[in-house]
């Protein structure tokens, strides 16, 4: 009970801080005002990521499975989970994605990017509606196109390499492929939005270095590789960054493109939460690898910010 | 001169323009082939008998209107409120000062690393417990808040100048009505572009509807699409023909915005 009026009681002494405290009383409104504007955002946030971070990580230490009480059974969902090859097997195959699909995106939408951005090729408005179609379909519709194309009896492609002579691919039946195939639609989908972030940003490289350069007998490749090159280097970690994160939860178009198959030989990350967690109801489990995808996450986040901040400092 | 100079550079951008459009153009041109032709060989772009059989079957088959409702109840419900929220939000971390504001602001920073698909076991029971379970609101409420809108009017807040503010505050306007009357109206380029991003974040979102929604009456578009890839035997007749109809709203509405969305400086509300 004495709390308060112990707090309190400082509060008239010194004379310096009463000024600031009666300055910022004469608009109290200013206080409060950005309270209320962040007020909707504070309570989403607070429901929507820290109740189910919090609830997660409660979960992974116990049984629960959706319905009943939690039961805690300590870290056993952990032992089981670091025991478990199918959770290896996503994991693993979910980094080779991540791996593969970061350069091939990043490459694929910064050259088509320099294409566009340059004086010389034609045809560049147009060109540059094509390569946004993508975004506009969604990630499902965008593995029923690529399901239909690659299908292995009647997709046009495995037709063609038949009518040149070959034998078609497998490419539901074989992993490997099947994973190229994930690959390729992913960079597909991706360009467009990849795209805009480094056109915009080759934009705003200045004119004048490039003359200068040119003056100075530096050839086409010198100047990008010298001169745009660094200076899209904020461009370059935004891209990367979100690639990496898009790639580790990489879900639907899986789901409509083959369904993380063969088998389960191409069942990424988010693919095994969702069948651990709602196919086999089992929350506690897939909680518990959640949290691991969590920290992996962080971690990723952590060494990328890291390697950005370091690159900074040097130049 | 310059002609042949940029002949390679045209050649290049053009065979990769047709290799970005064939998938799309194989796969619309198939949707009007009859359903026996989808699979005689030898196979051809362009059908030999133009139909819209399959555009019959799926809009008989499958309750078109229905998705089509509920889809765009989600997507524009979630844009309005989406496009107010990161208003408020943007300018409360451009225009005001606080530690709590910065505390806030590393927080919103981080959802962008932690999307909620990493945790959905936890966040389904969330919705669930909140009572959101098989109900539209259940795919509204919890994907208002994005970090890039909020970041998209924090750039563009703070490039306005704070004289504006002051000016209106001496006039005697509150900092509700400095809001909602000067500095709202302000940012609509912004709110456009977010609102365009938004719509088609929502309409093609497929895994919040997938986990949240039982009742087939209440299907997302791209949940019902998915219900006919997981079939046993696809029908591909119907699948293609459902696929463009889908897409559809979509191309109208980039038809109509193309060059807000080609010219939109996303990069600046992502970059900070």
């Amino acid at each position: 009970m004495s709390a308060p009026s112990t707090r309190m009681a400082p509060e008239p002494v010194p004379l310096a801080p009463t000024r600031i405290a009666a300055r910022r009383r004469a608009h109290p409104s200013r206080t409060y005002a950005p309270l209320a504007f962040i007020s909707v955002a504070v309570v989403l946030f607070a429901l929507f990521f820290v109740w189910p971070g919090a609830l997660g990580l409660i979960y992974s230490f116990s049984d629960y499975r959706g319905v009943g009480d939690v039961n805690f059974i300590g870290v056993e969902n952990y032992t089981e989970l670091f025991a478990d090859e199918e959770f290896y097997q996503s994991l693993g195959r979910t980094f080779i994605y991540t791996a593969l699909s970061v350069p091939a995106h990043y490459v694929v939408a910064l050259g088509i990017a320099m294409l566009l951005a340059s004086s010389l090729a034609k045809g560049k408005t147009s060109a540059r509606v094509i390569f946004f179609l993508p975004w506009l379909i969604s990630p499902i519709v965008a593995g029923v196109i690529w399901r239909w194309l690659f299908g292995e009896s009647f997709g046009v492609v495995n037709f063609l390499i038949r009518e040149l002579g070959g034998e078609g691919l497998r490419w539901q039946t074989d992993a490997t492929l099947a994973l190229i195939l994930i690959l390729i639609v992913g960079t597909w989908g991706s360009t467009a939005f990849n795209m805009l972030l480094f056109i915009a940003a080759i934009r705003n490289v200045p004119k004048s270095y490039l003359e200068a350069a040119e003056i100075d007998g530096a050839n086409a490749w010198v100047r990008f590789r010298r001169i745009q090159l660094p200076l899209l280097a904020p461009t370059s970690f935004m891209v990367i960054l979100l690639t990496t994160i898009g790639s580790m939860k990489e879900f639907a178009m899986i789901q409509a493109l083959n369904a993380g198959g063969p088998g389960t030989q191409n069942r990424l990350i988010v693919q095994y939460i969702y069948q651990t967690g709602f196919e086999r109801a089992d929350i506690g489990y897939a909680s518990a690898a959640s949290m691991v995808l969590m920290v992996i996450l962080i971690v990723i986040a952590v060494i990328q910010m890291r390697f950005q901040d370091s690159r900074r400092d040097l130049s | 001169m310059k002609n042949l100079r940029g002949f390679p550079s045209t050649v290049i951008l053009w065979v990769l323009a047709a290799a970005y459009i064939f998938p799309t153009a194989w796969f619309v041109l198939s949707s009007f082939k009859p359903g026996f032709e989808l699979f005689s060989l030898p196979l051809t772009l362009f059908p030999e008998d133009w139909t819209v059989s399959g555009y019959a079957t799926a809009w008989d088959r499958f309750d078109f209107q229905k998705y089509f409702l509920n889809t765009t109840i989600v997507a524009v419900v979630t844009t309005v409120l989406t496009v107010f929220v990161s208003a408020m939000t943007g300018y409360a971390f451009a225009k005001y000062k606080a530690w709590w504001l910065k505390v806030f602001f590393i927080c919103i920073l981080a959802t962008t690393m932690l999307p909620t698909e990493v945790i959905m076991p936890s966040s389904f029971i969330v919705v669930r417990d909140l009572g959101m379970y098989d109900t539209l609101a259940g795919i509204i409420v919890p994907s208002i808040i994005t970090a890039t809108g909020i970041f998209m009017f924090r750039q563009y807040f703070s490039t306005v100048p704070d004289e504006l503010m002051e000016a209106a505050r001496i006039d005697g306007v509150g900092e509700f009505g400095l809001f909602l009357r000067i500095m709202l109206p302000l940012a609509k380029p912004i709110a456009v572009v977010l609102a365009i991003f938004s719509f088609q974040w929502r309409w093609n979102d497929y895994i919040w509807p997938l986990l949240i929604l039982r009742d087939p009456d209440r299907y997302t578009l791209q949940v019902a699409l998915r219900s006919i890839v997981g079939a046993d035997n696809i029908d591909w007749s119907v699948l293609l023909s459902a696929s463009v109809i889908s897409l559809i709203p979509m191309v109208v509405l980039f038809a109509i915005f193309q060059r807000q969305i080609m010219s939109a400086d996303i990069s600046s509300g992502l970059k900070d």
